[in-house]
């Protein structure tokens, strides 16, 4: 059993049930899980959009106002998938040893990877959606097709949420999650076009930025909220999957480690 | 290994069960034989290798050596139909905090594939059981030590088990609450249902146990009924000391066929004949005693030393 960690996961649909649990918490804790997710995305596009909009006038032929909502959107649909995976994930699997109780049931470790991750998606698409309403009403969506950028939020959520759970995993306490946060998450937020194009960086930072999962998420929302033709859709909703399914591959492993020892 | 081919219908039947933790071995290759019906105690000091051993053969942790088989099953292969017919109390109670009492045994209902609407008069009968049907809608930070540890009993009934793992079920609470289990527990035993208990609490193994093993340093010490083992392992009649060592142990030590063994300030003088030992203790009458049949905590302190563990 020395190679514990390293069998290909196998899921069954009662990994369905872990996130039908994680569901019926949402629903009772919607208030403050709104005001996280939603409160400082709406008070960035409200603050940068009003504000630096009157500057910018327009970026690509898009209204800084729509660029900015597009980017803010993709940026959402980040956070709350890997707050939701190193955050939540790690107090279910210490303090509150939710996984130990399940565990004692038929799920497996497989089933608590595979229903956290499309629990994390799910959440990006629920706590993203009320951030689309928002922008609408002031405005700031351009084209219905800003419709199919709802399952996008679900795909973004899905590639953050491997590499979350994994942190968890290897998390001894909260504290832990301020490298990933400091090291991955800001400077994503920050460099990977959600204020501004990338093409604007210098040459070696647009490569960087562009192995990233982030920008070919702005990739695909931006043109969608605008109205504009997809540029490489193929590319983007790709790497996309690779990280999602590179992560999950890893979240399998280490999460096993943590909790089958 | 033992020779004797285990019952056909036993309900764990492990053999060279071994875990080691990098260099450090925790379990020792044991042989572990648990009959079906009844309730079999695993008894040890802190660190002998009872949650392991239970973590095993509930395939938590995986095992370094050995075969394993639980209810008929081979163990991983078959973890989740074993699963699905196991209920487990676990050590600490982990009861989700953001639902009801109601809300978390349906939950737990649905991990077994069991819909709400099929649970609904379980759940009423379990309440019931454990005296809980006035808290169904109360939350978990509502609820006393006690009451959370009835709701772990409750959860690990909802699939109507024919095997429950209580991994020290009544640690921490007070004697009424640990009086309301022991009868729920010997009901379930009553009812068919087989029972796997660890605790260190030894007047619990005595009242609940048919036949139990003692481990030590992940090693089997001894294994019988808790008569039995009484009978094998300590003379019928103890006398008991409080006292300073230097006071006690001239007057109690070396008396013929009596044994004395001294854990902190308390002496007990294990004796085959009562006589000889009273006889003794007239002599310093200042000396307070009391005198008692043998138990199972003597059997335990025999086996298992009396230095500290950690």
């Amino acid at each position: 059993m020395a190679n514990m960690g390293l069998v290909l996961p196998r899921p069954q649909v009662s990994a369905l049930k872990i996130w039908q649990r994680n569901l019926l918490v949402w629903r009772k804790l919607l208030g403050p899980s709104m005001a996280f997710s939603f409160g400082e995305p709406v008070i960035y596009l409200l603050g940068l959009g009003y504000g630096l909009g009157q500057f910018i006038g327009e970026v690509g032929g898009i209204p800084y106002f729509t660029f900015l909502a597009a980017g803010l959107l993709a940026a959402s649909a980040m956070n709350v998938a890997s707050f939701e995976g190193m955050f939540s994930v790690f107090t279910r699997m210490t303090h509150q040893q939710t996984y130990d109780a399940i565990l004692a049931t038929p799920l497996t470790v497989d089933d608590i990877v595979a229903g956290e991750m499309l629990w994390c998606a799910t959440k990006s698409l629920l706590n993203t959606l009320p951030i689309l309403v928002v922008a609408f009403l002031l405005g700031a969506i351009r084209d219905w097709s800003a419709l199919g950028a709802i399952p996008v939020f679900f795909l973004v959520g899905l590639c953050f949420a491997g590499p979350a759970l994994v942190m968890a995993a290897l998390a001894a306490s909260y504290d832990f999650f301020n490298y990933y946060t400091t090291l991955l998450v800001t400077p994503m937020f920050i460099f990977s076009g959600v204020f501004y194009p990338v093409a604007t960086l210098p040459a070696v930072a647009q490569v960087v930025v562009n192995i990233l999962p982030l920008s070919h998420a702005i990739a695909l929302i931006r043109p969608l909220v605008a109205g504009q033709p997809l540029v490489d859709p193929v590319l983007h909703i790709t790497v996309l999957v690779v990280y999602a399914s590179l992560g999950y591959a890893a979240a399998s492993v280490f999460i096993r480690r943590r909790l089958i020892r | 290994m033992s020779l004797v081919p285990p019952p056909p219908d036993a309900v764990v039947v492990a053999r060279g069960l071994t875990k080691r933790f990098g260099e450090r071995t925790v379990v020792c290759g044991i042989d572990l034989t648990i009959p079906r019906g009844g309730c079999f105690g695993l008894l040890g000091p802190n660190g002998a290798g009872k949650t392991t051993t239970l973590r095993m053969i509930l395939g938590q942790s995986p095992m370094s050596g050995g075969t394993l088989s639980v209810l008929g099953l081979p163990m991983p292969a078959a973890i989740r139909e074993i699963h699905a017919r196991t209920g487990v109390v676990p050590q600490s109670d982990n009861q989700d905090p953001d639902f009801t009492v109601v809300e978390n045994l349906r939950m737990y209902a649905r991990y077994f594939g069991l819909r709400p609407a099929q649970v609904a008069g379980r759940i009423d009968e379990l309440l019931g059981f454990l005296e809980l049907s006035d808290r169904r809608d109360a939350l978990m930070r509502e609820l006393s030590g006690g009451m959370k540890r009835r709701l772990s009993i409750a959860r690990a009934l909802i699939n109507d088990p024919e095997f429950i793992m209580l991994d020290e079920p009544t640690t921490g609470l007070d004697p009424q609450v640990r009086h309301l289990i022991w009868t729920r527990l010997r009901k379930l035993k009553t009812s068919g249902k087989t029972l796997l208990l660890t605790t260190h609490y030894m007047d619990e193994a005595e009242r609940l146990c048919d036949q139990l093993v003692v481990i030590d340093r992940g090693r089997i010490v001894t294994q019988g009924s808790p008569r039995g083992l009484i009978e094998q392992h300590v003379e019928p009649h103890v006398i008991e000391v409080q006292g300073e060592a230097g006071s006690v142990v001239p007057v109690l030590g070396n008396i013929p066929g009596a044994r004395l063994l001294t854990v902190g300030e308390t002496h007990y003088c294990y004796a085959s004949e009562l006589g000889p030992v009273l006889a003794r203790l007239e002599t310093v009458p200042q000396l307070r005693y009391t005198h008692r049949t043998a138990n199972l905590e003597d059997v335990f302190l025999k086996l298992t030393g009396h230095e500290l563990r950690e």
